[in-house]
């Protein structure tokens, strides 16, 4: 029961000593030994959901540093800091205090712009990484709820940005804030209720700045960390998926083991990236406050821009036609419901029920560790790139003022050549991502089926030159094969006429099994290209291949 | 970590067969355990750097944390040397310990990818998996525990403990929402606050109030606003630093000649081809700042909602729904420009409560 005293193996006593203490009061030792060796998969693309993590406890560590310096309130002062230009100018105690952080305290510059450096790192982290687990299928069963999970973080980072923007009460932040006002205020029913609950009276009232503070610092930080945390643990328990390769299987996990190596990569990414938000922070200067000079709402500056996670709300604002309803004196500000709600409301939602309903289209209940190369479910491959798409309209329309003055086109008719976009693009994105994933799965095929081009000319003993083919190294043939067919509903591919299963007989059940076979089955078999009959062999076999006059492999 | 370094590495490399992984070590211990997954201890999947490699690895990596050590100090001895103050010295400081944090991250962070990629095995280890659904006995005996605990509690038999449970749950629920109130205003005719604005508002002297020009205060002689395409912005005289007041009774004011107003400009509102309109949006309440001269096009820098400022600041473009509000003004005994009344619409973004407020204007006999 007890090994007081430590282990006796060549373990230094410097380490037994207080390894023994610890494991005699919490038992450690069990967690330890089915985790310190816990396997980890190796891949360029699990790398980017880390960003978003370093991201956020750099801004934890960042945040903390600003907080001991800012004062929340809209009180009005007088400026009398170290920054001239704005000497003697009445402003808000926040704005004062962000310019002080800025001007009077060593390292307050570089804090602050480091602060908002990695906020748009862990935002564009947490959406680089979410979209790695969607093009590769990666959120289906067992991790559905850890992807719902991701879900929320991602909209819960966008309030916390959203909230952190405004704090410093500067000329831009203000224009955001008053973009809030607006919106909020549109809402039906309860639009002026959550207005004038918010910034406690008119706008803008003398609270926000201290209420988006506790926001910004405790609530939704707090719920953060803990759906961070949840999000982490849900990670571990489950075991990180894998790529389809040699030795990878759905019942396997190959990588490097936690302790000692994965610590130290990790470890050292961690410092990647507070290394280069450090250098960001250093060397592109970001939100110049002092230039924008204080908040109030009779002035704006051209060229005002959100920070880049909510370009494509802006971008929806910006590309809605003017459109308002008055039914019996009630007022419904479609110009501004519309792109304030549906946008965002499709995206989420989208991204929320997504496994959910690939799950009951394909009827696939099985659990999967092995993740898909996007080009393999080529419908979920377009979906996602039309979706993107449908996101980088509105984003680009978001900044549509600096795209006409760039390129020095009409400002109105990047608006209306968008609002034709938004509808067309991602259609043709959907076609385009479609046809392009099922060419990669004929290349794929093609390499099964007759291996990959060596650079050697051969020439047969009657004249012909063939190239000779050679089969692709096991690595890359065990993660081309690694592919599987996009699971159908059983029976939805009943003929016409026939007699469907249960539960495909109404009209959502039709309708189901006509998307299930849409949506499922194999495309392109990757045996296909066997077929041509001229090898039956393989290894050196393959390097026949293109014998026959007609085979593509022939060199040009 | 770094200290014990050599400690740990030295009896590896005087004894190349034992690997990390391997039973022996862990056998002995308590924290390393020998049977939990077979297939993770076998030496098979951990492939040992050879010593030349390991060396130059050791060698860089100790190269890289040297230069994270003096950059630290560099970090400490700029915290102490450079000032700040103004945009010139504040860059200077931010430049020496921004550009010292930078190299002492990035150089530690490459010192551990040369450890780990130089120093440490190449490993290819392989766990299993397990289903992550518990077995069918583990759920019915969860399952039973269940209900069994449920039973024994009480909850299921008793419903008046159940029933007044939740009665109690429900006010206590409530609590927090209640203290929410006063998060808002003590009224709650928000629309009406929404309808009015300063302009309204006779000064305390009894007198219309003035226009005054946005930043100098100045008050407006209609005589001197007088070159045709010139334009202010302006607040109302006594509330120049209202930020309340100026989020809704900013205005743009623009001079045209007579000729260049359009029917959709109320001109009894005017004076002298001086038309006052309200600089909040009516989108989402950017102050619309932006003005064109040769086509009279005011412009929302925001979404780019465009108003024509002759036309009553009709909408030509954009996603605003309303023309910008027009403010009826006049000048006083004195020459100055004033406001003779409130807006006749509600400024600004659309509200629920807001309604055609237009209409109701025109139906009035009115013109908005």
């Amino acid at each position: 029961m007890s090994p007081s005293g430590g282990p006796d193996a060549n373990v230094p006593q410097a380490i037994a000593g207080p390894s023994g203490f610890l494991d005699d009061r919490l038992g450690a030792g069990n967690f330890l030994k089915r985790n310190l060796r816990k396997v980890f998969p190796d891949h360029w693309s699990f790398l980017l959901g880390e960003i978003a993590l370093y991201s956020f406890i750099i801004l934890l560590l960042t945040g903390t540093f600003l907080t001991f310096f800012f004062k929340p309130s809209m009180e009005h002062v007088i400026y009398d800091g170290a920054y001239e230009p704005l000497k003697g100018v009445g402003m808000s105690a926040a704005y004062a205090s962000s310019l002080e952080i800025s001007f009077d305290v060593r390292g307050g510059l570089l804090m602050r712009q480091m602060h908002h450096w990695a906020a748009l790192l862990f935002v564009a982290g947490m959406m680089v990484h979410m979209l790695r687990v969607f093009f590769t299928g990666a959120y289906r069963k067992p991790r559905e709820l850890n992807w719902l999970i991701g879900v929320l973080l991602l909209t819960l980072a966008l309030a916390e940005g959203l909230t952190g923007y405004s704090l410093p009460d500067d000329l831009l932040s203000g224009a955001g804030l008053r973009i809030t006002e607006g919106v909020a205020i549109s809402l039906p029913l309860v639009g002026t209720w959550i207005t004038f609950f918010l910034f406690g009276g008119e706008y803008p009232g003398e609270d926000v700045i201290s209420r988006f503070y506790s926001l910004h610092i405790l609530l939704i930080p707090g719920i953060l960390l803990a759906l961070i945390s949840a999000h982490m643990i849900l990670m571990w328990v489950q075991k990180h998926t894998q790529m389809p390769g040699k030795g990878r299987t759905n019942n396997n996990v190959v990588g490097a083991p936690f302790y000692p190596a994965f610590m130290a990569k990790a470890g050292a990414y961690f410092m990647f990236t507070f290394g280069v938000i450090a250098l960001l922070g250093t060397f592109a200067q970001i939100n110049p406050i002092w230039i924008f000079g204080p908040y109030t709402p009779a002035d704006i500056s051209a060229g005002s821009q959100p920070d880049f996670y909510m370009g494509f709300l802006e971008g929806a604002l910006r590309l809605m036609p003017s459109w308002e309803i008055n039914f019996l004196g009630f007022t419904l500000p479609m110009s501004v419901l519309i792109p304030a709600l549906v946008p965002m409301g499709i995206i989420m939602t989208g991204l929320a029920v997504y496994p959910f309903a690939e799950r009951w289209i394909t009827g696939d209940n099985r659990e999967h560790h092995v993740v898909d190369r996007p080009r393999n479910n080529p419908h979920r491959t377009s979906i996602g790139i039309s979706a993107i798409t449908f996101y980088g309209v509105l984003w680009l329309l978001g900044a549509n003022d600096e795209i006409s003055w760039v390129f020095k086109v009409s400002l109105n008719w990047t608006t209306y050549i968008g609002r034709v976009l938004i509808f067309v693009a991602p259609v043709i994105a959907y076609i385009v991502t479609y046809r392009i994933c099922l060419g990669l799965q004929r290349k794929d095929a093609a390499i099964i089926g007759h291996g990959v081009e060596s650079g050697v000319i051969k020439r047969l003993p009657h004249g012909e030159y063939i190239e000779v083919h050679v089969p692709p190294s096991a690595d890359i043939e065990a993660h081309m094969r690694g592919k599987e067919p996009v699971p159908v509903l059983t029976g939805a591919d009943t003929e016409p006429g026939g007699i469907p299963p249960k539960g495909m007989r109404g009209p959502i059940g039709k309708l189901k099994a006509r998307m299930s076979t849409a949506y499922g089955g194999e495309k392109i078999p990757l045996d296909d290209g066997h077929h041509d009959g001229h090898h039956d062999g393989h290894g050196d076999e393959h390097a026949a291949v293109g014998a026959g006059g007609d085979d593509k492999s022939i060199t040009r | 970590m770094t200290d014990n370094k050599h400690d740990i590495e030295q009896p590896e490399e005087r004894v190349p067969r034992r690997v990390i992984g391997t039973p022996a070590p862990a056998a002995s211990t308590s924290l390393l355990g020998p049977d939990e997954t077979p297939g993770e201890l076998s030496v098979a999947g951990v492939d040992l750097q050879d010593e030349k490699t390991a060396k130059k690895g050791e060698k860089l990596a100790a190269l890289c944390f040297t230069i994270t050590f003096l950059a630290g100090i560099a970090f400490v001895v700029s915290y102490v040397v450079f000032q700040v103050g103004d945009l010139e010295s504040t860059q200077t400081s931010t430049l020496a310990l921004g550009g010292s944090l930078t190299l002492a991250l990035l150089a530690l962070a490459s010192g551990l990818v040369v450890w780990v990629r130089m120093v440490m095995p190449k490993y290819k280890l392989i766990q299993e998996r397990h289903a992550m659904a518990s077995d069918r006995e583990t759920r019915s005996y969860v399952g039973e525990t269940f209900l069994q605990g449920a039973a024994e509690s009480g909850i299921t038999k008793r419903p008046l403990l159940r029933r007044t449970l939740l009665a109690a749950a429900a006010p206590l629920g409530l609590a927090p929402l209640v203290l929410l109130r006063d998060l808002g205003p003590s009224y709650t005719n928000f629309d009406e606050k929404l309808r009015h604005t300063v302009w309204g508002e006779k000064t305390k002297e009894g007198k219309p109030r003035r226009l005054v020009v946005e930043g100098s205060g100045a008050p407006i002689r209609a005589a001197d606003f007088n070159s045709p395409g010139g334009i202010l912005s302006v607040v109302p005289e006594g509330y120049e630093h209202d930020l309340n007041a100026l989020a809704k009774a900013t205005l743009i004011l623009i001079k045209f000649r007579p000729d260049e107003i359009k029917s959709g400009t109320n001109v009894n509102w005017t004076h002298d081809g001086i038309v006052a309109y309200s600089k909040i949006c009516t989108h989402v309440g950017c102050p619309a700042a932006l003005y064109e001269q040769t086509t009279h096009h005011i412009l929302c820098p925001c979404h780019q909602s465009t108003f024509d400022a002759a036309d009553g600041a009709k909408v030509i473009f954009g996603p605003a729904a309303r023309p910008l509000p027009q403010l009826p003004i006049a000048v006083d005994d004195e020459g100055y420009l004033v406001a003779t009344a409130d807006f006749a619409v509600p400024v600004g973004p659309s509200f629920w409560e807001r309604g055609d407020a237009e209409a109701e204007v025109i139906e009035k006999g009115g013109q908005s």
